[in-house]
């Protein structure tokens, strides 16, 4: 499948196989007159059970590819395979069953429901995905696994930085899915709330065998993962 | 999501700006409840008036001289034509007839005075229009023969020169001057009538007519009430009458010189005007209720504005549009709904404390609220909110996760 492949040592389809193939992504926006390429013919595969970071500075193309790898938005051109489906060609309302099933988010500002306490927070992906019975025990399980069993009735203010984005981790967990995509996990938490995070997430990876996909500024995140991906310009630039 | 939920988190998601929440919902309580008010005060209304137009007297035709249209020189209705109409053979539909003459004049007791409407009457007039006493007794034939100066007082008339309606009987009052007994105090019949029944004294017709009111054609009347034999006869009584008269004032075929009105015509004009009253103002209410809507659709977009962040976040963990949709209009429905439930209570009790200074003011109006008005004000107004909750859950619906994700 991918002989003519990108700057990636694993070539060989690994023995759990790829979670994600990218085949020659382009993404361009309409600025008014002007065509912003933000992404040009970029490839990329992940294998099932990888530690990942995605490395580039601003207006390399990172943001554009995250959204793609996290089904937020579609390719204008090029194949994308997340878990042996290809999406790239979907409606937003099958991306975002897609979601739902396959992508948990863990996002810098951790946009929690400032209303909602944190078990009902996550609850919510349960919520959009048919799941009728079990909700708040698999949620419950979920804030368990992250730590938070004491303070499942809190609300987001009521938490500390690094407990909202442990529950923002549950959010992501909860549905079980295919990758976890991490964006900035660490960027607004004190260093050390952010090694607990990045320790999390780790062992979530090394007990679960979940995907990890962290995309970070910070050379100390990165240095965590097994594979390190920089974007240039549109493109994977070298891979570690 | 089902509806349940979504209409529990409404609620959850309001109560977080109760302030907010509160004035929109203001809006839609003082539009549905200026609608029910409206509407309801005017059916009461409509009630009112068609019970006091039956309480006239069933089956009766009123006719007085004059054309709806130019005719020149009205013949004036005289005796002689109420003689004709009480003839069974040529007009077998009539059962009685009661003629009127009547004129202002001023009655007098020592130094109360008052202006008032004279009527002369017959002693079947008191069948006829279904007059009762509260004391003595209707003016007799005796007293029609021999011109007798006795007089019925309205109970408005009794009031003001006697402060009371009862004990009357016997006192001499002045009528134009000339003294008259008082052999009776006519009983109330509201005044919410055409001419108010009760601000007027009866005498005998003879005495009227001789003593009282001076026409220019001596035995001239002001009005002939004519009582059919049944309901069911009313429109041949009516017939009868305007053949005889035609043939007695022979007029031109289409120029009557007199007008007939049934109750059925007083019923069918008075319905007529109190629904376009009803409509006017349930309308002016509409429109009020409208501005809450307006109200709704505004607030409801500043909230999808607010949580532009919240919608990227529900639709990146998998919330389709229409799960999005579902969530907005949940909660402009509530908003509306709750609105249009306190909205129909106030306008019930707003209702009823008009009903309560009419009452104060010898105007009985019953409110009417019927079950249909109920739901037709909640459901308009549910609709009002889900209609102008559609435009800003829609702009919710469709936002691009991406960009709301980014949202500051």
């Amino acid at each position: 499948m991918t002989e003519q492949s990108i700057s990636s040592s694993r070539e060989v389809a690994p023995a759990n196989g790829w979670v994600i193939q990218a085949e020659n992504l382009t993404k361009v926006y309409k600025m008014g007159q002007v065509e912003v390429h933000a992404l040009n013919g970029l490839s990329l595969n992940i294998a099932r059970g990888e530690v990942i970071s995605i490395m580039g500075p601003s207006g390399s193309g990172k943001s554009t590819l995250m959204n793609i790898i996290g089904c937020l938005d579609r390719p204008s051109s090029g194949e994308y395979i997340l878990d042996g489906e290809p999406v790239s060609r979907l409606s937003s309302d099958q991306l975002a069953t897609i979601r739902n099933r396959k992508v948990g988010f863990v996002f810098q500002s951790f946009n929690l429901l400032s209303r909602a306490s944190a078990l009902a927070n996550v609850e919510l992906p349960l919520r959009y995905s048919n799941v009728a019975k079990g909700r708040s025990e698999k949620a419950r399980l979920a804030l368990e696994s992250v730590g938070l069993a004491d303070r499942m009735h809190h609300r987001p203010n009521e938490l500390s930085g690094g407990q909202q984005q442990r529950v923002a981790i549950a959010r992501a967990l909860v549905n079980d899915p295919a990758i976890i995509l991490a964006d900035e996990p660490t960027g607004n938490l004190d260093s050390r709330s952010g090694l607990e995070i990045m320790e999390l997430l780790l062992s979530l990876n090394r007990e679960h065998g979940t995907t990890l996909i962290i995309v970070t500024h910070a050379p100390d995140i990165a240095s965590q993962s097994q594979r390190i991906i920089r974007i240039r310009d549109g493109v994977v630039e070298q891979a570690l | 999501m089902n509806i349940g939920q979504a209409v529990l988190e409404a609620f959850e998601s309001l109560s977080a700006n109760k302030l907010r929440a509160g004035l929109t919902i203001l809006g839609i309580v003082i539009g549905v409840g200026a609608v029910i008010a409206m509407v309801s005060i005017g059916r009461g209304a409509q009630s009112t008036i068609t019970e006091s137009i039956n309480g006239i007297g069933t089956n009766l035709v009123f006719v007085f001289r004059g054309g709806s249209e130019d005719v020149r020189n009205p013949k004036p209705i005289t005796l002689e034509d109420a003689a004709a109409i009480a003839d069974p053979f040529q007009a077998p539909s009539v059962m009685e007839v009661a003629p009127v003459i009547q004129d202002n004049g001023k009655v007098t007791i020592g130094r109360e005075s008052t202006t008032t409407t004279i009527t002369g009457v017959t002693p079947d007039y008191a069948s006829v229009r279904k007059y009762n006493l509260t004391e003595g007794e209707f003016i007799n034939q005796e007293q029609m023969l021999g011109r007798a100066s006795v007089v019925l007082l309205g109970s408005v008339v009794a009031d003001k020169l006697f402060g009371r309606q009862e004990g009357l009987v016997g006192e001499t009052v002045r009528i134009e001057g000339q003294p008259f007994r008082v052999i009776g105090v006519l009983e109330s019949k509201g005044g919410s009538g055409f001419s108010n029944a009760d601000n007027q004294v009866m005498v005998p017709f003879s005495t009227a007519q001789e003593r009282l009111i001076h026409h220019n054609v001596s035995d001239q009347v002001d009005l002939l009430l004519v009582e059919a034999v049944s309901p069911k006869e009313v429109p041949a009584a009516s017939d009868e009458v305007a053949q005889i008269l035609r043939t007695r004032h022979r007029t031109a075929i289409g120029a009557d010189d007199f007008t007939i009105l049934t109750q059925q015509d007083f019923l069918s004009t008075a319905s007529t005007i109190t629904n376009v009253l009803t409509i006017f103002l349930g309308g002016v209410a509409a429109i009020s209720l409208l501005v809450g809507g307006i109200g709704i659709m505004n607030i409801m977009l500043v909230s999808v504005t607010e949580r532009t962040r919240e919608i990227g976040l529900r639709k990146a963990v998998g919330a389709h549009k229409v799960d999005i949709m579902v969530q907005f209009l949940a909660e402009s429905a509530v908003l509306s709904l709750v609105g249009g439930v306190i909205g129909i209570i106030l306008g019930y009790s707003i209702a009823i404390i008009v009903s309560q200074i009419a009452k104060a003011n010898n105007a009985a109006i019953t409110p009417s609220i019927g079950i249909d008005i109920i739901l037709i004000a909640t459901l308009f107004s549910t609709a009002v909110g889900l209609f102008f909750g559609l435009y800003p859950a829609n702009r919710a619906a469709n936002l691009e996760p991406v960009e709301a994700l980014r949202y500051e």
